[in-house]
């Protein structure tokens, strides 16, 4: 996994409150038992049309759209089903970063295994940056902030844990591995 | 680990006895995991990682898989083919059961008696048990909570992990109880009530929290009901939905294939009978409930939180004081084609599915055919059992006759139209009522409208061929 310390990017800003993974990459495209490509499935049917083509009322389908990196989204963002590939989705598109009030754990838990940063912000700030779509912010994961359109910042934070992969780019499954004396000693003492 | 002698909650006791080291402010707790429920859609690409870094399942006999979510709920064809949707749900399946060969874990597959939406399945087996910590790659596993298990869906990587290592990096959540005082009326069942606390936690309300569902109301429910009520917690937010097991759950669970016998039967049920939560714990946050207070319940949106009396009127976005809830309620009454303030009542439907690992188990079939029994639907209706149990235990009792005679598809178990991934599915723009989890947009098919309801509120709607409110059917029948 890459190293997630600065992100730098327009925003893309999704106003919608509760969008499920459902709606992120619908069950249809679960088919599959690989990961990767599954950007082209993102947000399928606001995407798409029936026909598949393009909406071009969808925000995704502006051409301001492209090179976004930072997603910043309505409250209780990712609800529903577990699915991964919700972030793998997300992530293949070019996503870095996940902005909202309020993000479901189950998809909270996925992105921070793939490399996409889930960022819950207090609602001021939040409003700020849904007030302002394509401004330019920075997310830094480092000094846990996030640069407000209009100047300021503010403070988000991630579990030391999930920061710490992250930035370094090492993953969890790693950890639990090096954990194998502990869990064997606790199955011997059941 | 709390202290000696501290009050702990039903929740905290499995959490505190699957420790295998507590979390510090660097690192989450290292959580055990007694049971790994697997199928075919979350865990082929967990295997892939297993192979790229010549790992293998740690403990086997403690992952246990079916098939469900991609399969046909039609029968072989004459060739003795399955009536697969496209070559990649093919590919899923026989990718599961190279996996369970290759890793060496117990499948019960496509064509296995004792094969089931996952959910449905576990229990049945007597694999989820009292006190366990048990997860599977599907958010609906807190169905499990209903045995007084801690039991909650994790994405593939997770999956990945418990397979490698039979353990979990967990935050340990917070608590909430919801303490359900009273009585349910006539023709008012679990998955009315768990749509009336869904409705008022709201839809990200349970968000960071584990539920345990407490009182008299909880306590009188059957298990299939208590499942019904656990499975939907995630549609609340909650991690996970816990109740204690009693004497219901212990009847349940005996003899079972994996339920223990005899001296170890004694044993585990004098473990078991320790598991509630003890008087004077504390959650971090309660709310209560009035049972007797519980309407029939529908929803009207797009998300499981969107709900009404079936007997009430669609609410008007115009008194949403909120910007971001009325726009939220604005889109739902949108897509959902429905004006605000109109009944739902005797609004039209074109399709009713009666399944899922909500309300795919023998007692939801008994509901929906008392409803049908000796009349005709008037809409396509979908009955699935959610396994090859329920299956046979149904149609032991006619139930599929009545089913087929009131003109309805009896199918073979599968999470179907509740998931749609099978070809089970709705045309754009057509309404349901749907006795699953999720009325999402595009859930039962690209354009689908779901309304959400209980086993017997879907089964009047068949008959009408529109929503009807289920107590008269109750009374009449």
């Amino acid at each position: 996994m890459e190293p997630v310390r600065i992100i730098r990017s327009r925003t893309l800003v999704l106003p919608r409150e509760n969008v499920d993974t459902d709606q992120i990459i619908p069950a249809r495209f679960l088919k599959t038992t690989d990961r990767r490509g599954l950007g082209k499935a993102l947000f399928s049917d606001w995407r798409y049309d029936a026909a598949g083509a393009p909406r071009p009322d969808f925000v995704l389908n502006r051409p301001e759209a492209a090179g976004c990196r930072i997603l910043v989204a309505g409250d209780n963002f990712g609800c529903g089903s577990s699915r991964e590939h919700a972030p793998w989705a997300l992530v293949d598109h070019g996503f870095q970063a996940v902005i909202s009030t309020r993000i479901a754990d189950i998809f909270r838990g996925n992105s921070l295994k793939n490399g996409l940063l889930p960022v819950v912000l207090d609602a001021q700030s939040h409003a700020r940056l849904l007030a302002a779509p394509g401004a330019e912010v920075t997310v830094d994961l480092e000094a846990q902030t996030v640069s407000l359109p209009g100047g300021g910042t503010a403070a988000f934070t991630v579990d030391a844990f999930s920061r710490h992969c992250l930035l370094n780019g090492v993953d969890e499954l790693g950890f639990l591995l090096s954990q194998e004396k502990a869990i064997a000693a606790y199955e011997g003492a059941r | 680990m709390a202290e000696r002698g501290e009050a702990r909650t039903l929740f905290r006791k499995v959490w505190d006895a699957h420790l295998v080291r507590p979390e510090t402010a660097d690192t989450p707790a290292v959580l055990y995991i007694d049971l790994h429920l697997v199928h075919e859609v979350t865990s082929p690409q967990a295997f892939s990682t297993l192979r790229e870094r010549g790992l293998r399942v740690r403990r086997p006999e403690r992952t246990l898989a079916t098939m469900d979510h991609s399969i046909p709920t039609l029968p072989r064809d004459g060739a003795g083919r399955w009536p697969f949707v496209d070559a990649q749900a093919e590919a899923q399946v026989r990718q599961l059961e190279k996996n369970a060969v290759d890793f060496g874990f117990e499948l019960h597959g496509l064509g296995d008696e004792a094969q089931g939406v996952v959910h449905v399945f576990g229990p049945e087996m007597g694999a989820t048990q009292p006190g366990m910590t048990v997860v599977c790659g599907d958010s609906h596993t807190a169905t499990h909570g209903a045995f007084g298990a801690l039991a909650f869906g994790i994405g593939t990587s997770e999956v990945g992990h418990v397979l490698a290592t039979q353990c979990l990096l967990q935050r340990r959540p917070r608590t909430l109880a919801v303490r359900v005082e009273g009585r349910l009326g006539a023709g008012v069942s679990a998955k009315d009530l768990v749509l009336a606390i869904i409705a008022r936690l709201g839809v990200g309300g349970g968000t960071g929290q584990v539920i345990e569902y407490l009182g008299p109301a909880v306590r009188s429910l059957s298990m299939e009901g208590r499942m019904t009520v656990c499975n939907m917690s995630i549609e609340a937010g909650a991690r996970a939905g816990l109740i204690a097991p009693d004497d219901t759950t212990f009847q349940w669970l005996s003899g079972r294939p994996r339920t223990p016998r005899g001296r170890d039967l004694e044993a585990a049920l004098a473990r078991w009978r320790a598991l509630g939560s003890d008087e004077g714990a504390s959650y971090d946050r309660e709310v209560t409930v009035d049972a007797s207070a519980v309407a029939p319940w529908i929803t009207f949106g797009t998300n499981p939180g969107q709900g009404i009396p079936v007997d009430g009127r669609v609410p008007d976005p115009a008194r949403e004081a909120d910007p971001a809830a009325r726009g939220t309620l604005e889109a739902a009454l949108r897509y959902m084609g429905l004006r605000p303030g109109q009944a739902l009542l005797g609004q039209k439907v074109d399709a009713v599915f009666i399944g899922s690992c909500t309300n795919g188990r023998l007692e939801d079939m008994r509901e929906a055919a008392r409803a049908m029994k000796g009349r005709k639907v008037k809409v396509r209706t979908l009955v699935v059992p959610g396994s090859h149990r329920v299956k046979k235990a149904a149609e032991a009792e006619g139930l599929d006759r009545v089913f087929r005679e009131a003109g309805a598809e009896w199918r073979e178990p599968g999470c179907s139209m509740c998931i749609a991934m099978n070809g089970d599915d709705l045309r754009p723009g057509q309404y349901c009522v749907s006795t699953s989890n999720r009325n999402f947009e595009g859930r039962q098919g690209a354009g689908g409208r779901t309304l959400l309801a209980s086993p017997l509120t879907a089964a009047v709607a068949a008959v009408a061929g529109a929503v009807a409110d289920p107590r008269r059917a109750a009374e009449g029948a």
